[in-house]
């Protein structure tokens, strides 16, 4: 029976690495023909030209992730204090099981409701041409990355000890008071990673911004079409010829990517012990 | 039981091993050139194998000019040009046989009023020196330019003919000639290409220089925005006798329902 669980836990070890050893062999190459430099900080990307620089699905990435969680963050800390200390119990039964909803709703869904409701939408509200825009793209991951920051902020704030707010009532601290500068403090470390949680859905995310984005490899403006590293590989994938640089470059863009998030999980886990050990 | 079953997958193993031995040394045809005619390339070699079992067709996408000078040089049988040929490249010898056309048309919202473009308007739309309808009569609205992500044979063929390679400013990009029907058909504001095989009712084929785009006009070569699908053989080299039977098929009326499958024009 031992034997048969560490055979599966040893499955997901493996996979992971399979797939962090096939991502380094095949965007290597690219990287080191293009040259490091010039692939990470090129500003144009035109395969038809030769040219691969990623800087601007970089900072696309950046930036509308970024952007999400400006929006994202505030919206789901503050459903969450609602949810955990100012609702009543009626109410916070019929909002818990939608916000685990939003959750379960499959990217492509936000990328559809998107593409036909807010790219029309800021078409005609800013008289754009077209309305794809980074703008739409960071609405789409704001909303996306909301379940889990509520409902990681929520269960951090309901396992602040009640001795905490009860204490800070009585000294004669508002409710509102207790419950920003108290529990969100006791809380901080659980929101953080509620945060971070969010920051790598969000960078991680590919078929809803597609939809939305408008897809050309543009310096990241609001208003304007981009394309983010996630949508840079599945958009040329198809076409690009196998063995050409194009297609090793697209792996390229995968490794990048694998190291953002490396990054990001990395950042998780410091955040998470630190939680742990206070 | 377990020995019984290891003896009949070794008898089964032998005799599959004969039969490839006896199967007679199979002919290939190498051919080698333009990207753009994967498709067709694709769908005549599907439908050949199955006509000639013995026959193998390599296809491997290296682009019209290397195809061109691989037939010259001798490293392929067929090269496959998706231009016409240059006149040195017919110097050297290099002849052309057309199997197909292909027609890019421009495509627009049907309730756009702009629907007649000369290729110079078209290549100051895609190259982002007009920007607003009105400026071709329309409606006082800013242009969105719809193409395909780079590497698709629709986006290097309409920038090639209309003469804007890599010059496009592009508003958005779209992995398939669907997305961009779909999303031309539902902004008014958009301007797009795709290949005419592909085009329906929602949206419009504009008129180029005044020709309206169909099978017709692409085939008496006045709508200008085609190319040919060239096979090209050398002068004075006898192709073996397979290649003869494949560049034969691929010029039969044969082949005409299989070049259409793949969204291109038959040329006879």
């Amino acid at each position: 029976m031992q034997v048969l669980f560490a055979l599966c836990g040893l499955v997901a070890v493996g996979f992971v690495l399979l797939i962090t050893v096939y991502l380094v062999i095949s965007g290597i190459p690219a990287i080191r023909e293009i040259g490091l430099f010039r692939f990470l900080f090129g500003k144009t990307w035109a395969a038809g030209q030769d040219q691969y620089g990623i800087l601007p699905l970089i900072l696309t990435s950046i930036c509308g992730t970024a952007g999400a969680i400006v929006i994202g963050v505030p919206v789901g800390f503050f459903t969450a204090v609602f949810l955990s200390k100012v609702a009543s119990k009626k109410v916070a039964n019929v909002l818990c099981p939608a916000v685990s909803l939003l959750a379960g709703i499959p990217s492509v869904v936000y990328g559809l409701v998107g593409m036909c409701v807010l790219v029309p939408a800021l078409r005609n509200w800013l008289n754009l041409p077209a309305g794809d825009s980074l703008l739409a793209a960071i609405i789409v991951l704001a909303v996306m990355i909301l379940p889990s920051i509520i409902s990681l902020s929520e269960t951090a704030l309901e396992s602040v000890p009640r001795e905490y707010e009860e204490a800070s009532l009585a000294l004669g601290a508002t409710e509102l008071e207790t419950y920003f500068r108290v529990s969100a403090s006791a809380a901080k470390s659980g929101i953080a990673a509620a945060v971070v949680l969010g920051i790598g859905r969000a960078i991680g995310e590919a078929m809803a911004i597609m939809m939305v984005a408008g897809n050309v490899a543009n310096m990241p403006a609001l208003t304007r079409s981009v394309r983010f590293l996630t949508t840079g590989i599945s958009i040329e994938l198809n076409y690009s010829q196998d063995g050409s640089l194009q297609r090793q470059a697209l792996f390229s863009i995968g490794l990048v990517l694998f190291f953002f998030i490396m990054l990001i999980n990395a950042f998780l886990n410091l955040v998470m012990k630190r939680e742990k050990e206070n | 039981m377990k020995k019984l079953c290891s003896l009949a997958l070794a008898a089964v193993l032998a005799v599959s091993m004969s039969a490839v031995c006896s199967a007679k040394q199979k002919d290939t045809v190498n051919t080698d050139g333009s990207t753009s005619m994967a498709d067709v390339m694709g769908a005549l070699t599907e439908v050949f194998r199955e006509k000639e079992p013995d026959i193998t067709v390599n296809y491997s996408g290296t682009g019209s000019g290397s195809g061109i000078s691989g037939v010259l040089d001798g490293t392929c049988d067929i090269g496959l040009s998706s231009r016409e040929l240059k006149q040195e490249e017919m110097d050297q010898g290099a002849v052309a046989h057309v199997i197909a056309l292909d027609g890019v048309a421009v495509v627009v919202n049907p309730k756009n009023t702009v629907t007649d473009l000369t290729t110079e308007q078209i290549a100051d739309i895609f190259t982002g020196k007009i920007t607003n309808w009105s400026e071709l009569g329309g409606a006082d609205a800013p242009v969105a330019v719809y193409g395909r992500e780079d590497g698709s044979g629709t986006r290097s063929a309409f920038e090639e003919i209309v003469g804007v390679e890599g010059a496009c400013v592009y508003t958005n990009e779209y992995g398939s000639t669907g997305d961009v029907i779909g999303n031309v058909a539902s902004n008014e504001n958009a301007i797009g290409y795709a290949s005419l095989s592909a085009v329906d009712e929602s949206v419009t084929a504009a008129k180029v220089n005044g020709v309206i785009p169909s099978e017709d006009t692409v085939k008496d070569g006045s709508y200008t925005i085609q190319r040919p699908f060239v096979m090209v053989t050398k002068d004075g080299v006898e192709l073996s006798e397979a290649a003869q039977a494949f560049l034969d098929f691929a010029s039969s009326e044969e082949a005409e329902e299989y070049i259409r499958a793949a969204g291109a024009v038959y040329p006879n």
